[in-house]
């Protein structure tokens, strides 16, 4: 039930997107998002659209991470 | 270079060392990720991880339960609810057994859905049971912004709606909680964004970091958690990049802000929080089931010994409450820590290693 | 008694907690004998020098027609497969049916061509069978019960008291794919994928895993519930605790992703056509091998060991190395999923 689940929109009819990911489709409401295009990816839960999602900038977490491992005097 | 699983628990077992850190989730599903995947386990003992009060169904008083089972059991009205309502216990009865005893009772996957039922039962009032936090709400306004669109007269809602920052504030000043750090919810931030949660850091001096469910994005949030306590530098830091912004959905907060308005409420076991609640506008009120149909005033009665406060408090361990495992179970659930899917005991009573654990 | 209910709930037909409290309390109550005490998947009789296997299977699944089958299929395949892992050669079946007024006759057609092709393709014959009609409303159009007989040969002994610790467990394919073909089926869920019920009659695959001469020591084929339950049953059963380990688990990629969009555990979801062994840990990796030659055992794996320790936990080994327990359902997910 509560689960985000992240899909990518492949086709847009009015205020409903039909969404896949591995294979499942699925249709979401968009009423709670704005500009979404085909192609984009988003977040849905209960059936809603909550979320576009962007590209993944893990860069910043995972330079810190890596400095925080490579401190010496732990 | 990502970091592995085993390098991520080094660098947690090095960065803890000699201190003794308690770490709080508050999300339903952070709760049931850290049971699936043993990270406690794994951790050192020193690394506390506490779950609060994220689970919407445990913190909503039972008698709210009370309230939808005195509605199913009226004859013009079909209930429909998302399934971990079902088997929650009121103080005499649940949604499950009063259907079995025949109220239409509907368990839906969407709030939405509520719309076509509404559509093909026009003699009947549909009341859908709002329960949730910010990850959710929108769906519910999202549904209402359906029902005035088609003008559908006999939607409406049990609202019981709450949200998260009020009830955070109150867990950070808590004495006897001494909480060090917040493993912050993923999706409920990609409503809300991240300012909200600025002020645990910057007013309270706690670590926060928002996380994602995978077990290794927990194990990164608790390492760059353990850098701020170590480093005294606190601040809200977003490891869910990608899915959760600075500026969460400003779309479905107006929804939100348009259709409902703060409200003082009562979370289960942690008592009254101002303005953690949401209830309808006036303007809005024919959705109020409240204000359509007089409901009589609940006897309810929380049952005796169950320590689901303490637990949602992150007071005590599950396995700390007198009724855990022996009087209530997951088959035979007391109180709703047990019931909800995302319920804290119910995490503790089907994954936990209990062996481990004692 | 833990029995708290005054009245049948669904969760207690789900194959979980509630059903297993059902049967043992009140059920085996009543109508406790040696035979039924075991409650393995079929009952073994000695009759004169014969040993028969006999077991029954109602099929209450919704709906009937789903993407990988019916629920003609489910009857025939189900007790077949009941048979089969006990060791039996199946051979005879019944069938009862109890349908709905106003029934398409062409919907009872189609399900009795799909029961004589799949009792064609295993071998077995429906020697006899019960027709019963019920009033509109009174039955959610068909349901079948079929009941099933077969021959256990001279030396074969397979069940629960076999099992010790050490010994491997393979699965021999992914799961979860029946559960989550009827559940799409319904169409309450508006969501589409590619995902057919697994239904199959096994006997083919036993027989030519028995045909090695490895070790085997128990079979069982998991239905509703998923492999969790029946794990978990074993555990009940040997008082031994087992281990799991998740990422050997086979699962079809578009099935998890349509559970995961669900919020269901695939651990607990049924399938239809496929068998957990039980087999002599030094054996595992031959039976493993040959089972994949076989073409309802291509997908197969091995995906956990009966440990020394005396217990009933299943515990499951997950992906960064923790663990966590896999216990029974409490009753009440998926109901009429077969």
């Amino acid at each position: 039930m509560c689960l985000g689940i992240p899909m990518k929109v492949v086709e847009i009819n009015d205020n409903k997107a039909l969404c896949e990911q591995g294979g499942t489709s699925v249709e979401a409401y968009l009423d709670m998002l704005e500009d979404v295009r085909v192609g984009d990816y988003i977040l849905i839960h209960a059936g809603f659209a909550i979320k576009k999602l962007s590209e993944e900038d893990a860069s910043e977490t995972i330079r810190l991470l890596n400095e925080i491992m490579a401190t010496e005097n732990l | 270079m990502k970091l592995e699983s085993k390098e991520l628990i080094e660098g947690i077992k090095r960065l803890s060392k000699g201190k003794s850190v308690n770490l709080m989730e508050v999300c339903g599903t952070h709760t049931v990720a850290i049971a699936r995947s043993g990270i406690r386990e794994i951790l050192p003992e020193n690394v506390r991880l506490i779950s609060g009060p994220g689970c919407p169904v445990c913190v909503t008083p039972q008698e709210y339960i009370d309230k939808a089972i005195y509605l199913s059991r009226q004859k013009d009205i079909i209930i429909t609810t998302f399934g971990d309502l079902i088997r929650v216990p009121g103080t005499d009865s649940s949604l499950e057994r009063e259907r079995s005893l025949g109220a239409d009772i509907r368990v839906v996957y969407s709030p939405a859905q509520s719309i076509d039922i509404a559509k093909q039962n026009t003699e009947k009032k549909v009341v859908f049971l709002a329960v949730g936090f910010e990850t959710t709400i929108p769906t519910i306004t999202g549904t209402l912004e359906m029902a005035l669109r088609e003008n559908i007269r006999n939607l409406h809602i049990l609202c019981a709606h709450k949200v998260v920052p009020p009830a955070l504030e109150v867990l950070a000043k808590s004495p006897d909680l001494n909480i060090d750090g917040f493993i912050l919810p993923g999706h409920v931030s990609t409503i809300i964004g991240i300012k909200p949660y600025e002020f645990l850091a910057r007013d309270h001096k706690k670590a926060c970091v928002i996380s994602g469910f995978a077990p290794t994005q927990i194990l990164e949030t608790i390492l760059l958690l353990l850098n701020q306590i170590h480093t005294k530098q606190f601040s809200v830091l977003n490891q869910y990049t990608g899915t959760v912004d600075y500026d969460g959905n400003k779309r479905a907060m107006s929804s939100i802000k348009k259709f409902l308005e703060p409200v003082d409420s009562v979370w289960r076991g942690i008592g009254t929080i101002p303005s953690s609640g949401l209830r309808l506008r006036d303007e809005f009120s024919s959705f109020d089931i409240e204000v359509v149909v007089s409901i009589p005033l609940m006897k309810s009665k929380e049952p005796a010994g169950c320590r689901c406060g303490d637990v949602l408090k992150g007071k005590i361990y599950p396995s700390d409450c007198p009724l855990f495992g022996r009087v209530c179970t997951y088959e035979n659930p007391v109180g709703a820590c047990m019931v909800s899917s995302e319920g804290s005991c119910a995490a503790y009573y089907r994954f936990a290693n209990r062996k481990n654990s004692q | 008694m833990s029995i708290k209910e005054d009245k049948i709930l669904l969760g207690h037909g789900s194959g979980g907690k509630l059903t297993k409290i059902l049967i043992e309390e009140l059920i085996l109550k009543y109508l406790s004998c040696p035979e039924l005490e075991i409650l393995e998947d079929q009952a073994r009789l000695q009759i004169n020098s014969s040993r028969i296997a006999f077991t029954t299977d109602s099929h209450v699944v919704n709906p009937i027609f789903f993407k990988g089958g019916n629920i003609g299929d489910l009857a025939v395949n189900g007790t077949v497969n009941d048979l089969a892992v006990g060791g039996a050669i199946p051979l005879y079946l019944s069938c009862g049916f109890i349908i709905e007024e106003g029934f398409p006759l062409s919907d009872f057609e189609r399900i009795l061509y799909t029961i004589k092709s799949a009792a064609d393709k295993c071998g077995v014959r429906i020697v006899t069978g019960d027709t019963k009609v019920v009033e509109r409303g009174k039955a959610d159009k068909i349901f079948i019960n079929t009941s099933g007989i077969g021959i256990i040969p001279e030396g074969r002994d397979f069940g629960a008291h076999r099992i010790k610790p050490g010994d491997r467990i393979i699965i021999s394919g992914t799961i979860a794919d029946h559960g989550t073909d009827v559940l799409l089926s319904r169409g309450d869920i508006p969501f589409q994928a590619d995902i057919s019920s697994d239904t199959a009659a096994l006997n083919s695959l036993v027989e030519h895993m028995i045909s090695s001469g490895l070790r085997i020591h128990a079979m069982r084929d998991p239905t509703r519930g998923g492999i969790a339950t029946t794990l978990k049953e074993f555990a009940l059963s040997i008082k031994k605790t087992i281990l799991v380990d998740e990422e050997k688990i086979p699962i079809k990629s578009n099935v998890k992703s349509a559970l995961d969009i669900l919020g269901l555990d695939p651990l607990y979801v049924a399938c239809e056509g496929r068998i957990l062994i039980f087999v002599e840990g030094e054996d595992a990796e031959h039976l493993l091998n040959h089972t994949k030659r076989h073409p309802d055992g291509k997908g197969a794996q091995i995906i956990g060991t009966v440990l020394e320790q005396v217990g009933t936990d299943v515990i499951l080994r997950t992906e960064i190395g923790g663990h966590r327990i896999i216990d029974m359902l409490p009753g009440n997910q998926l109901p009429r999923i077969c």
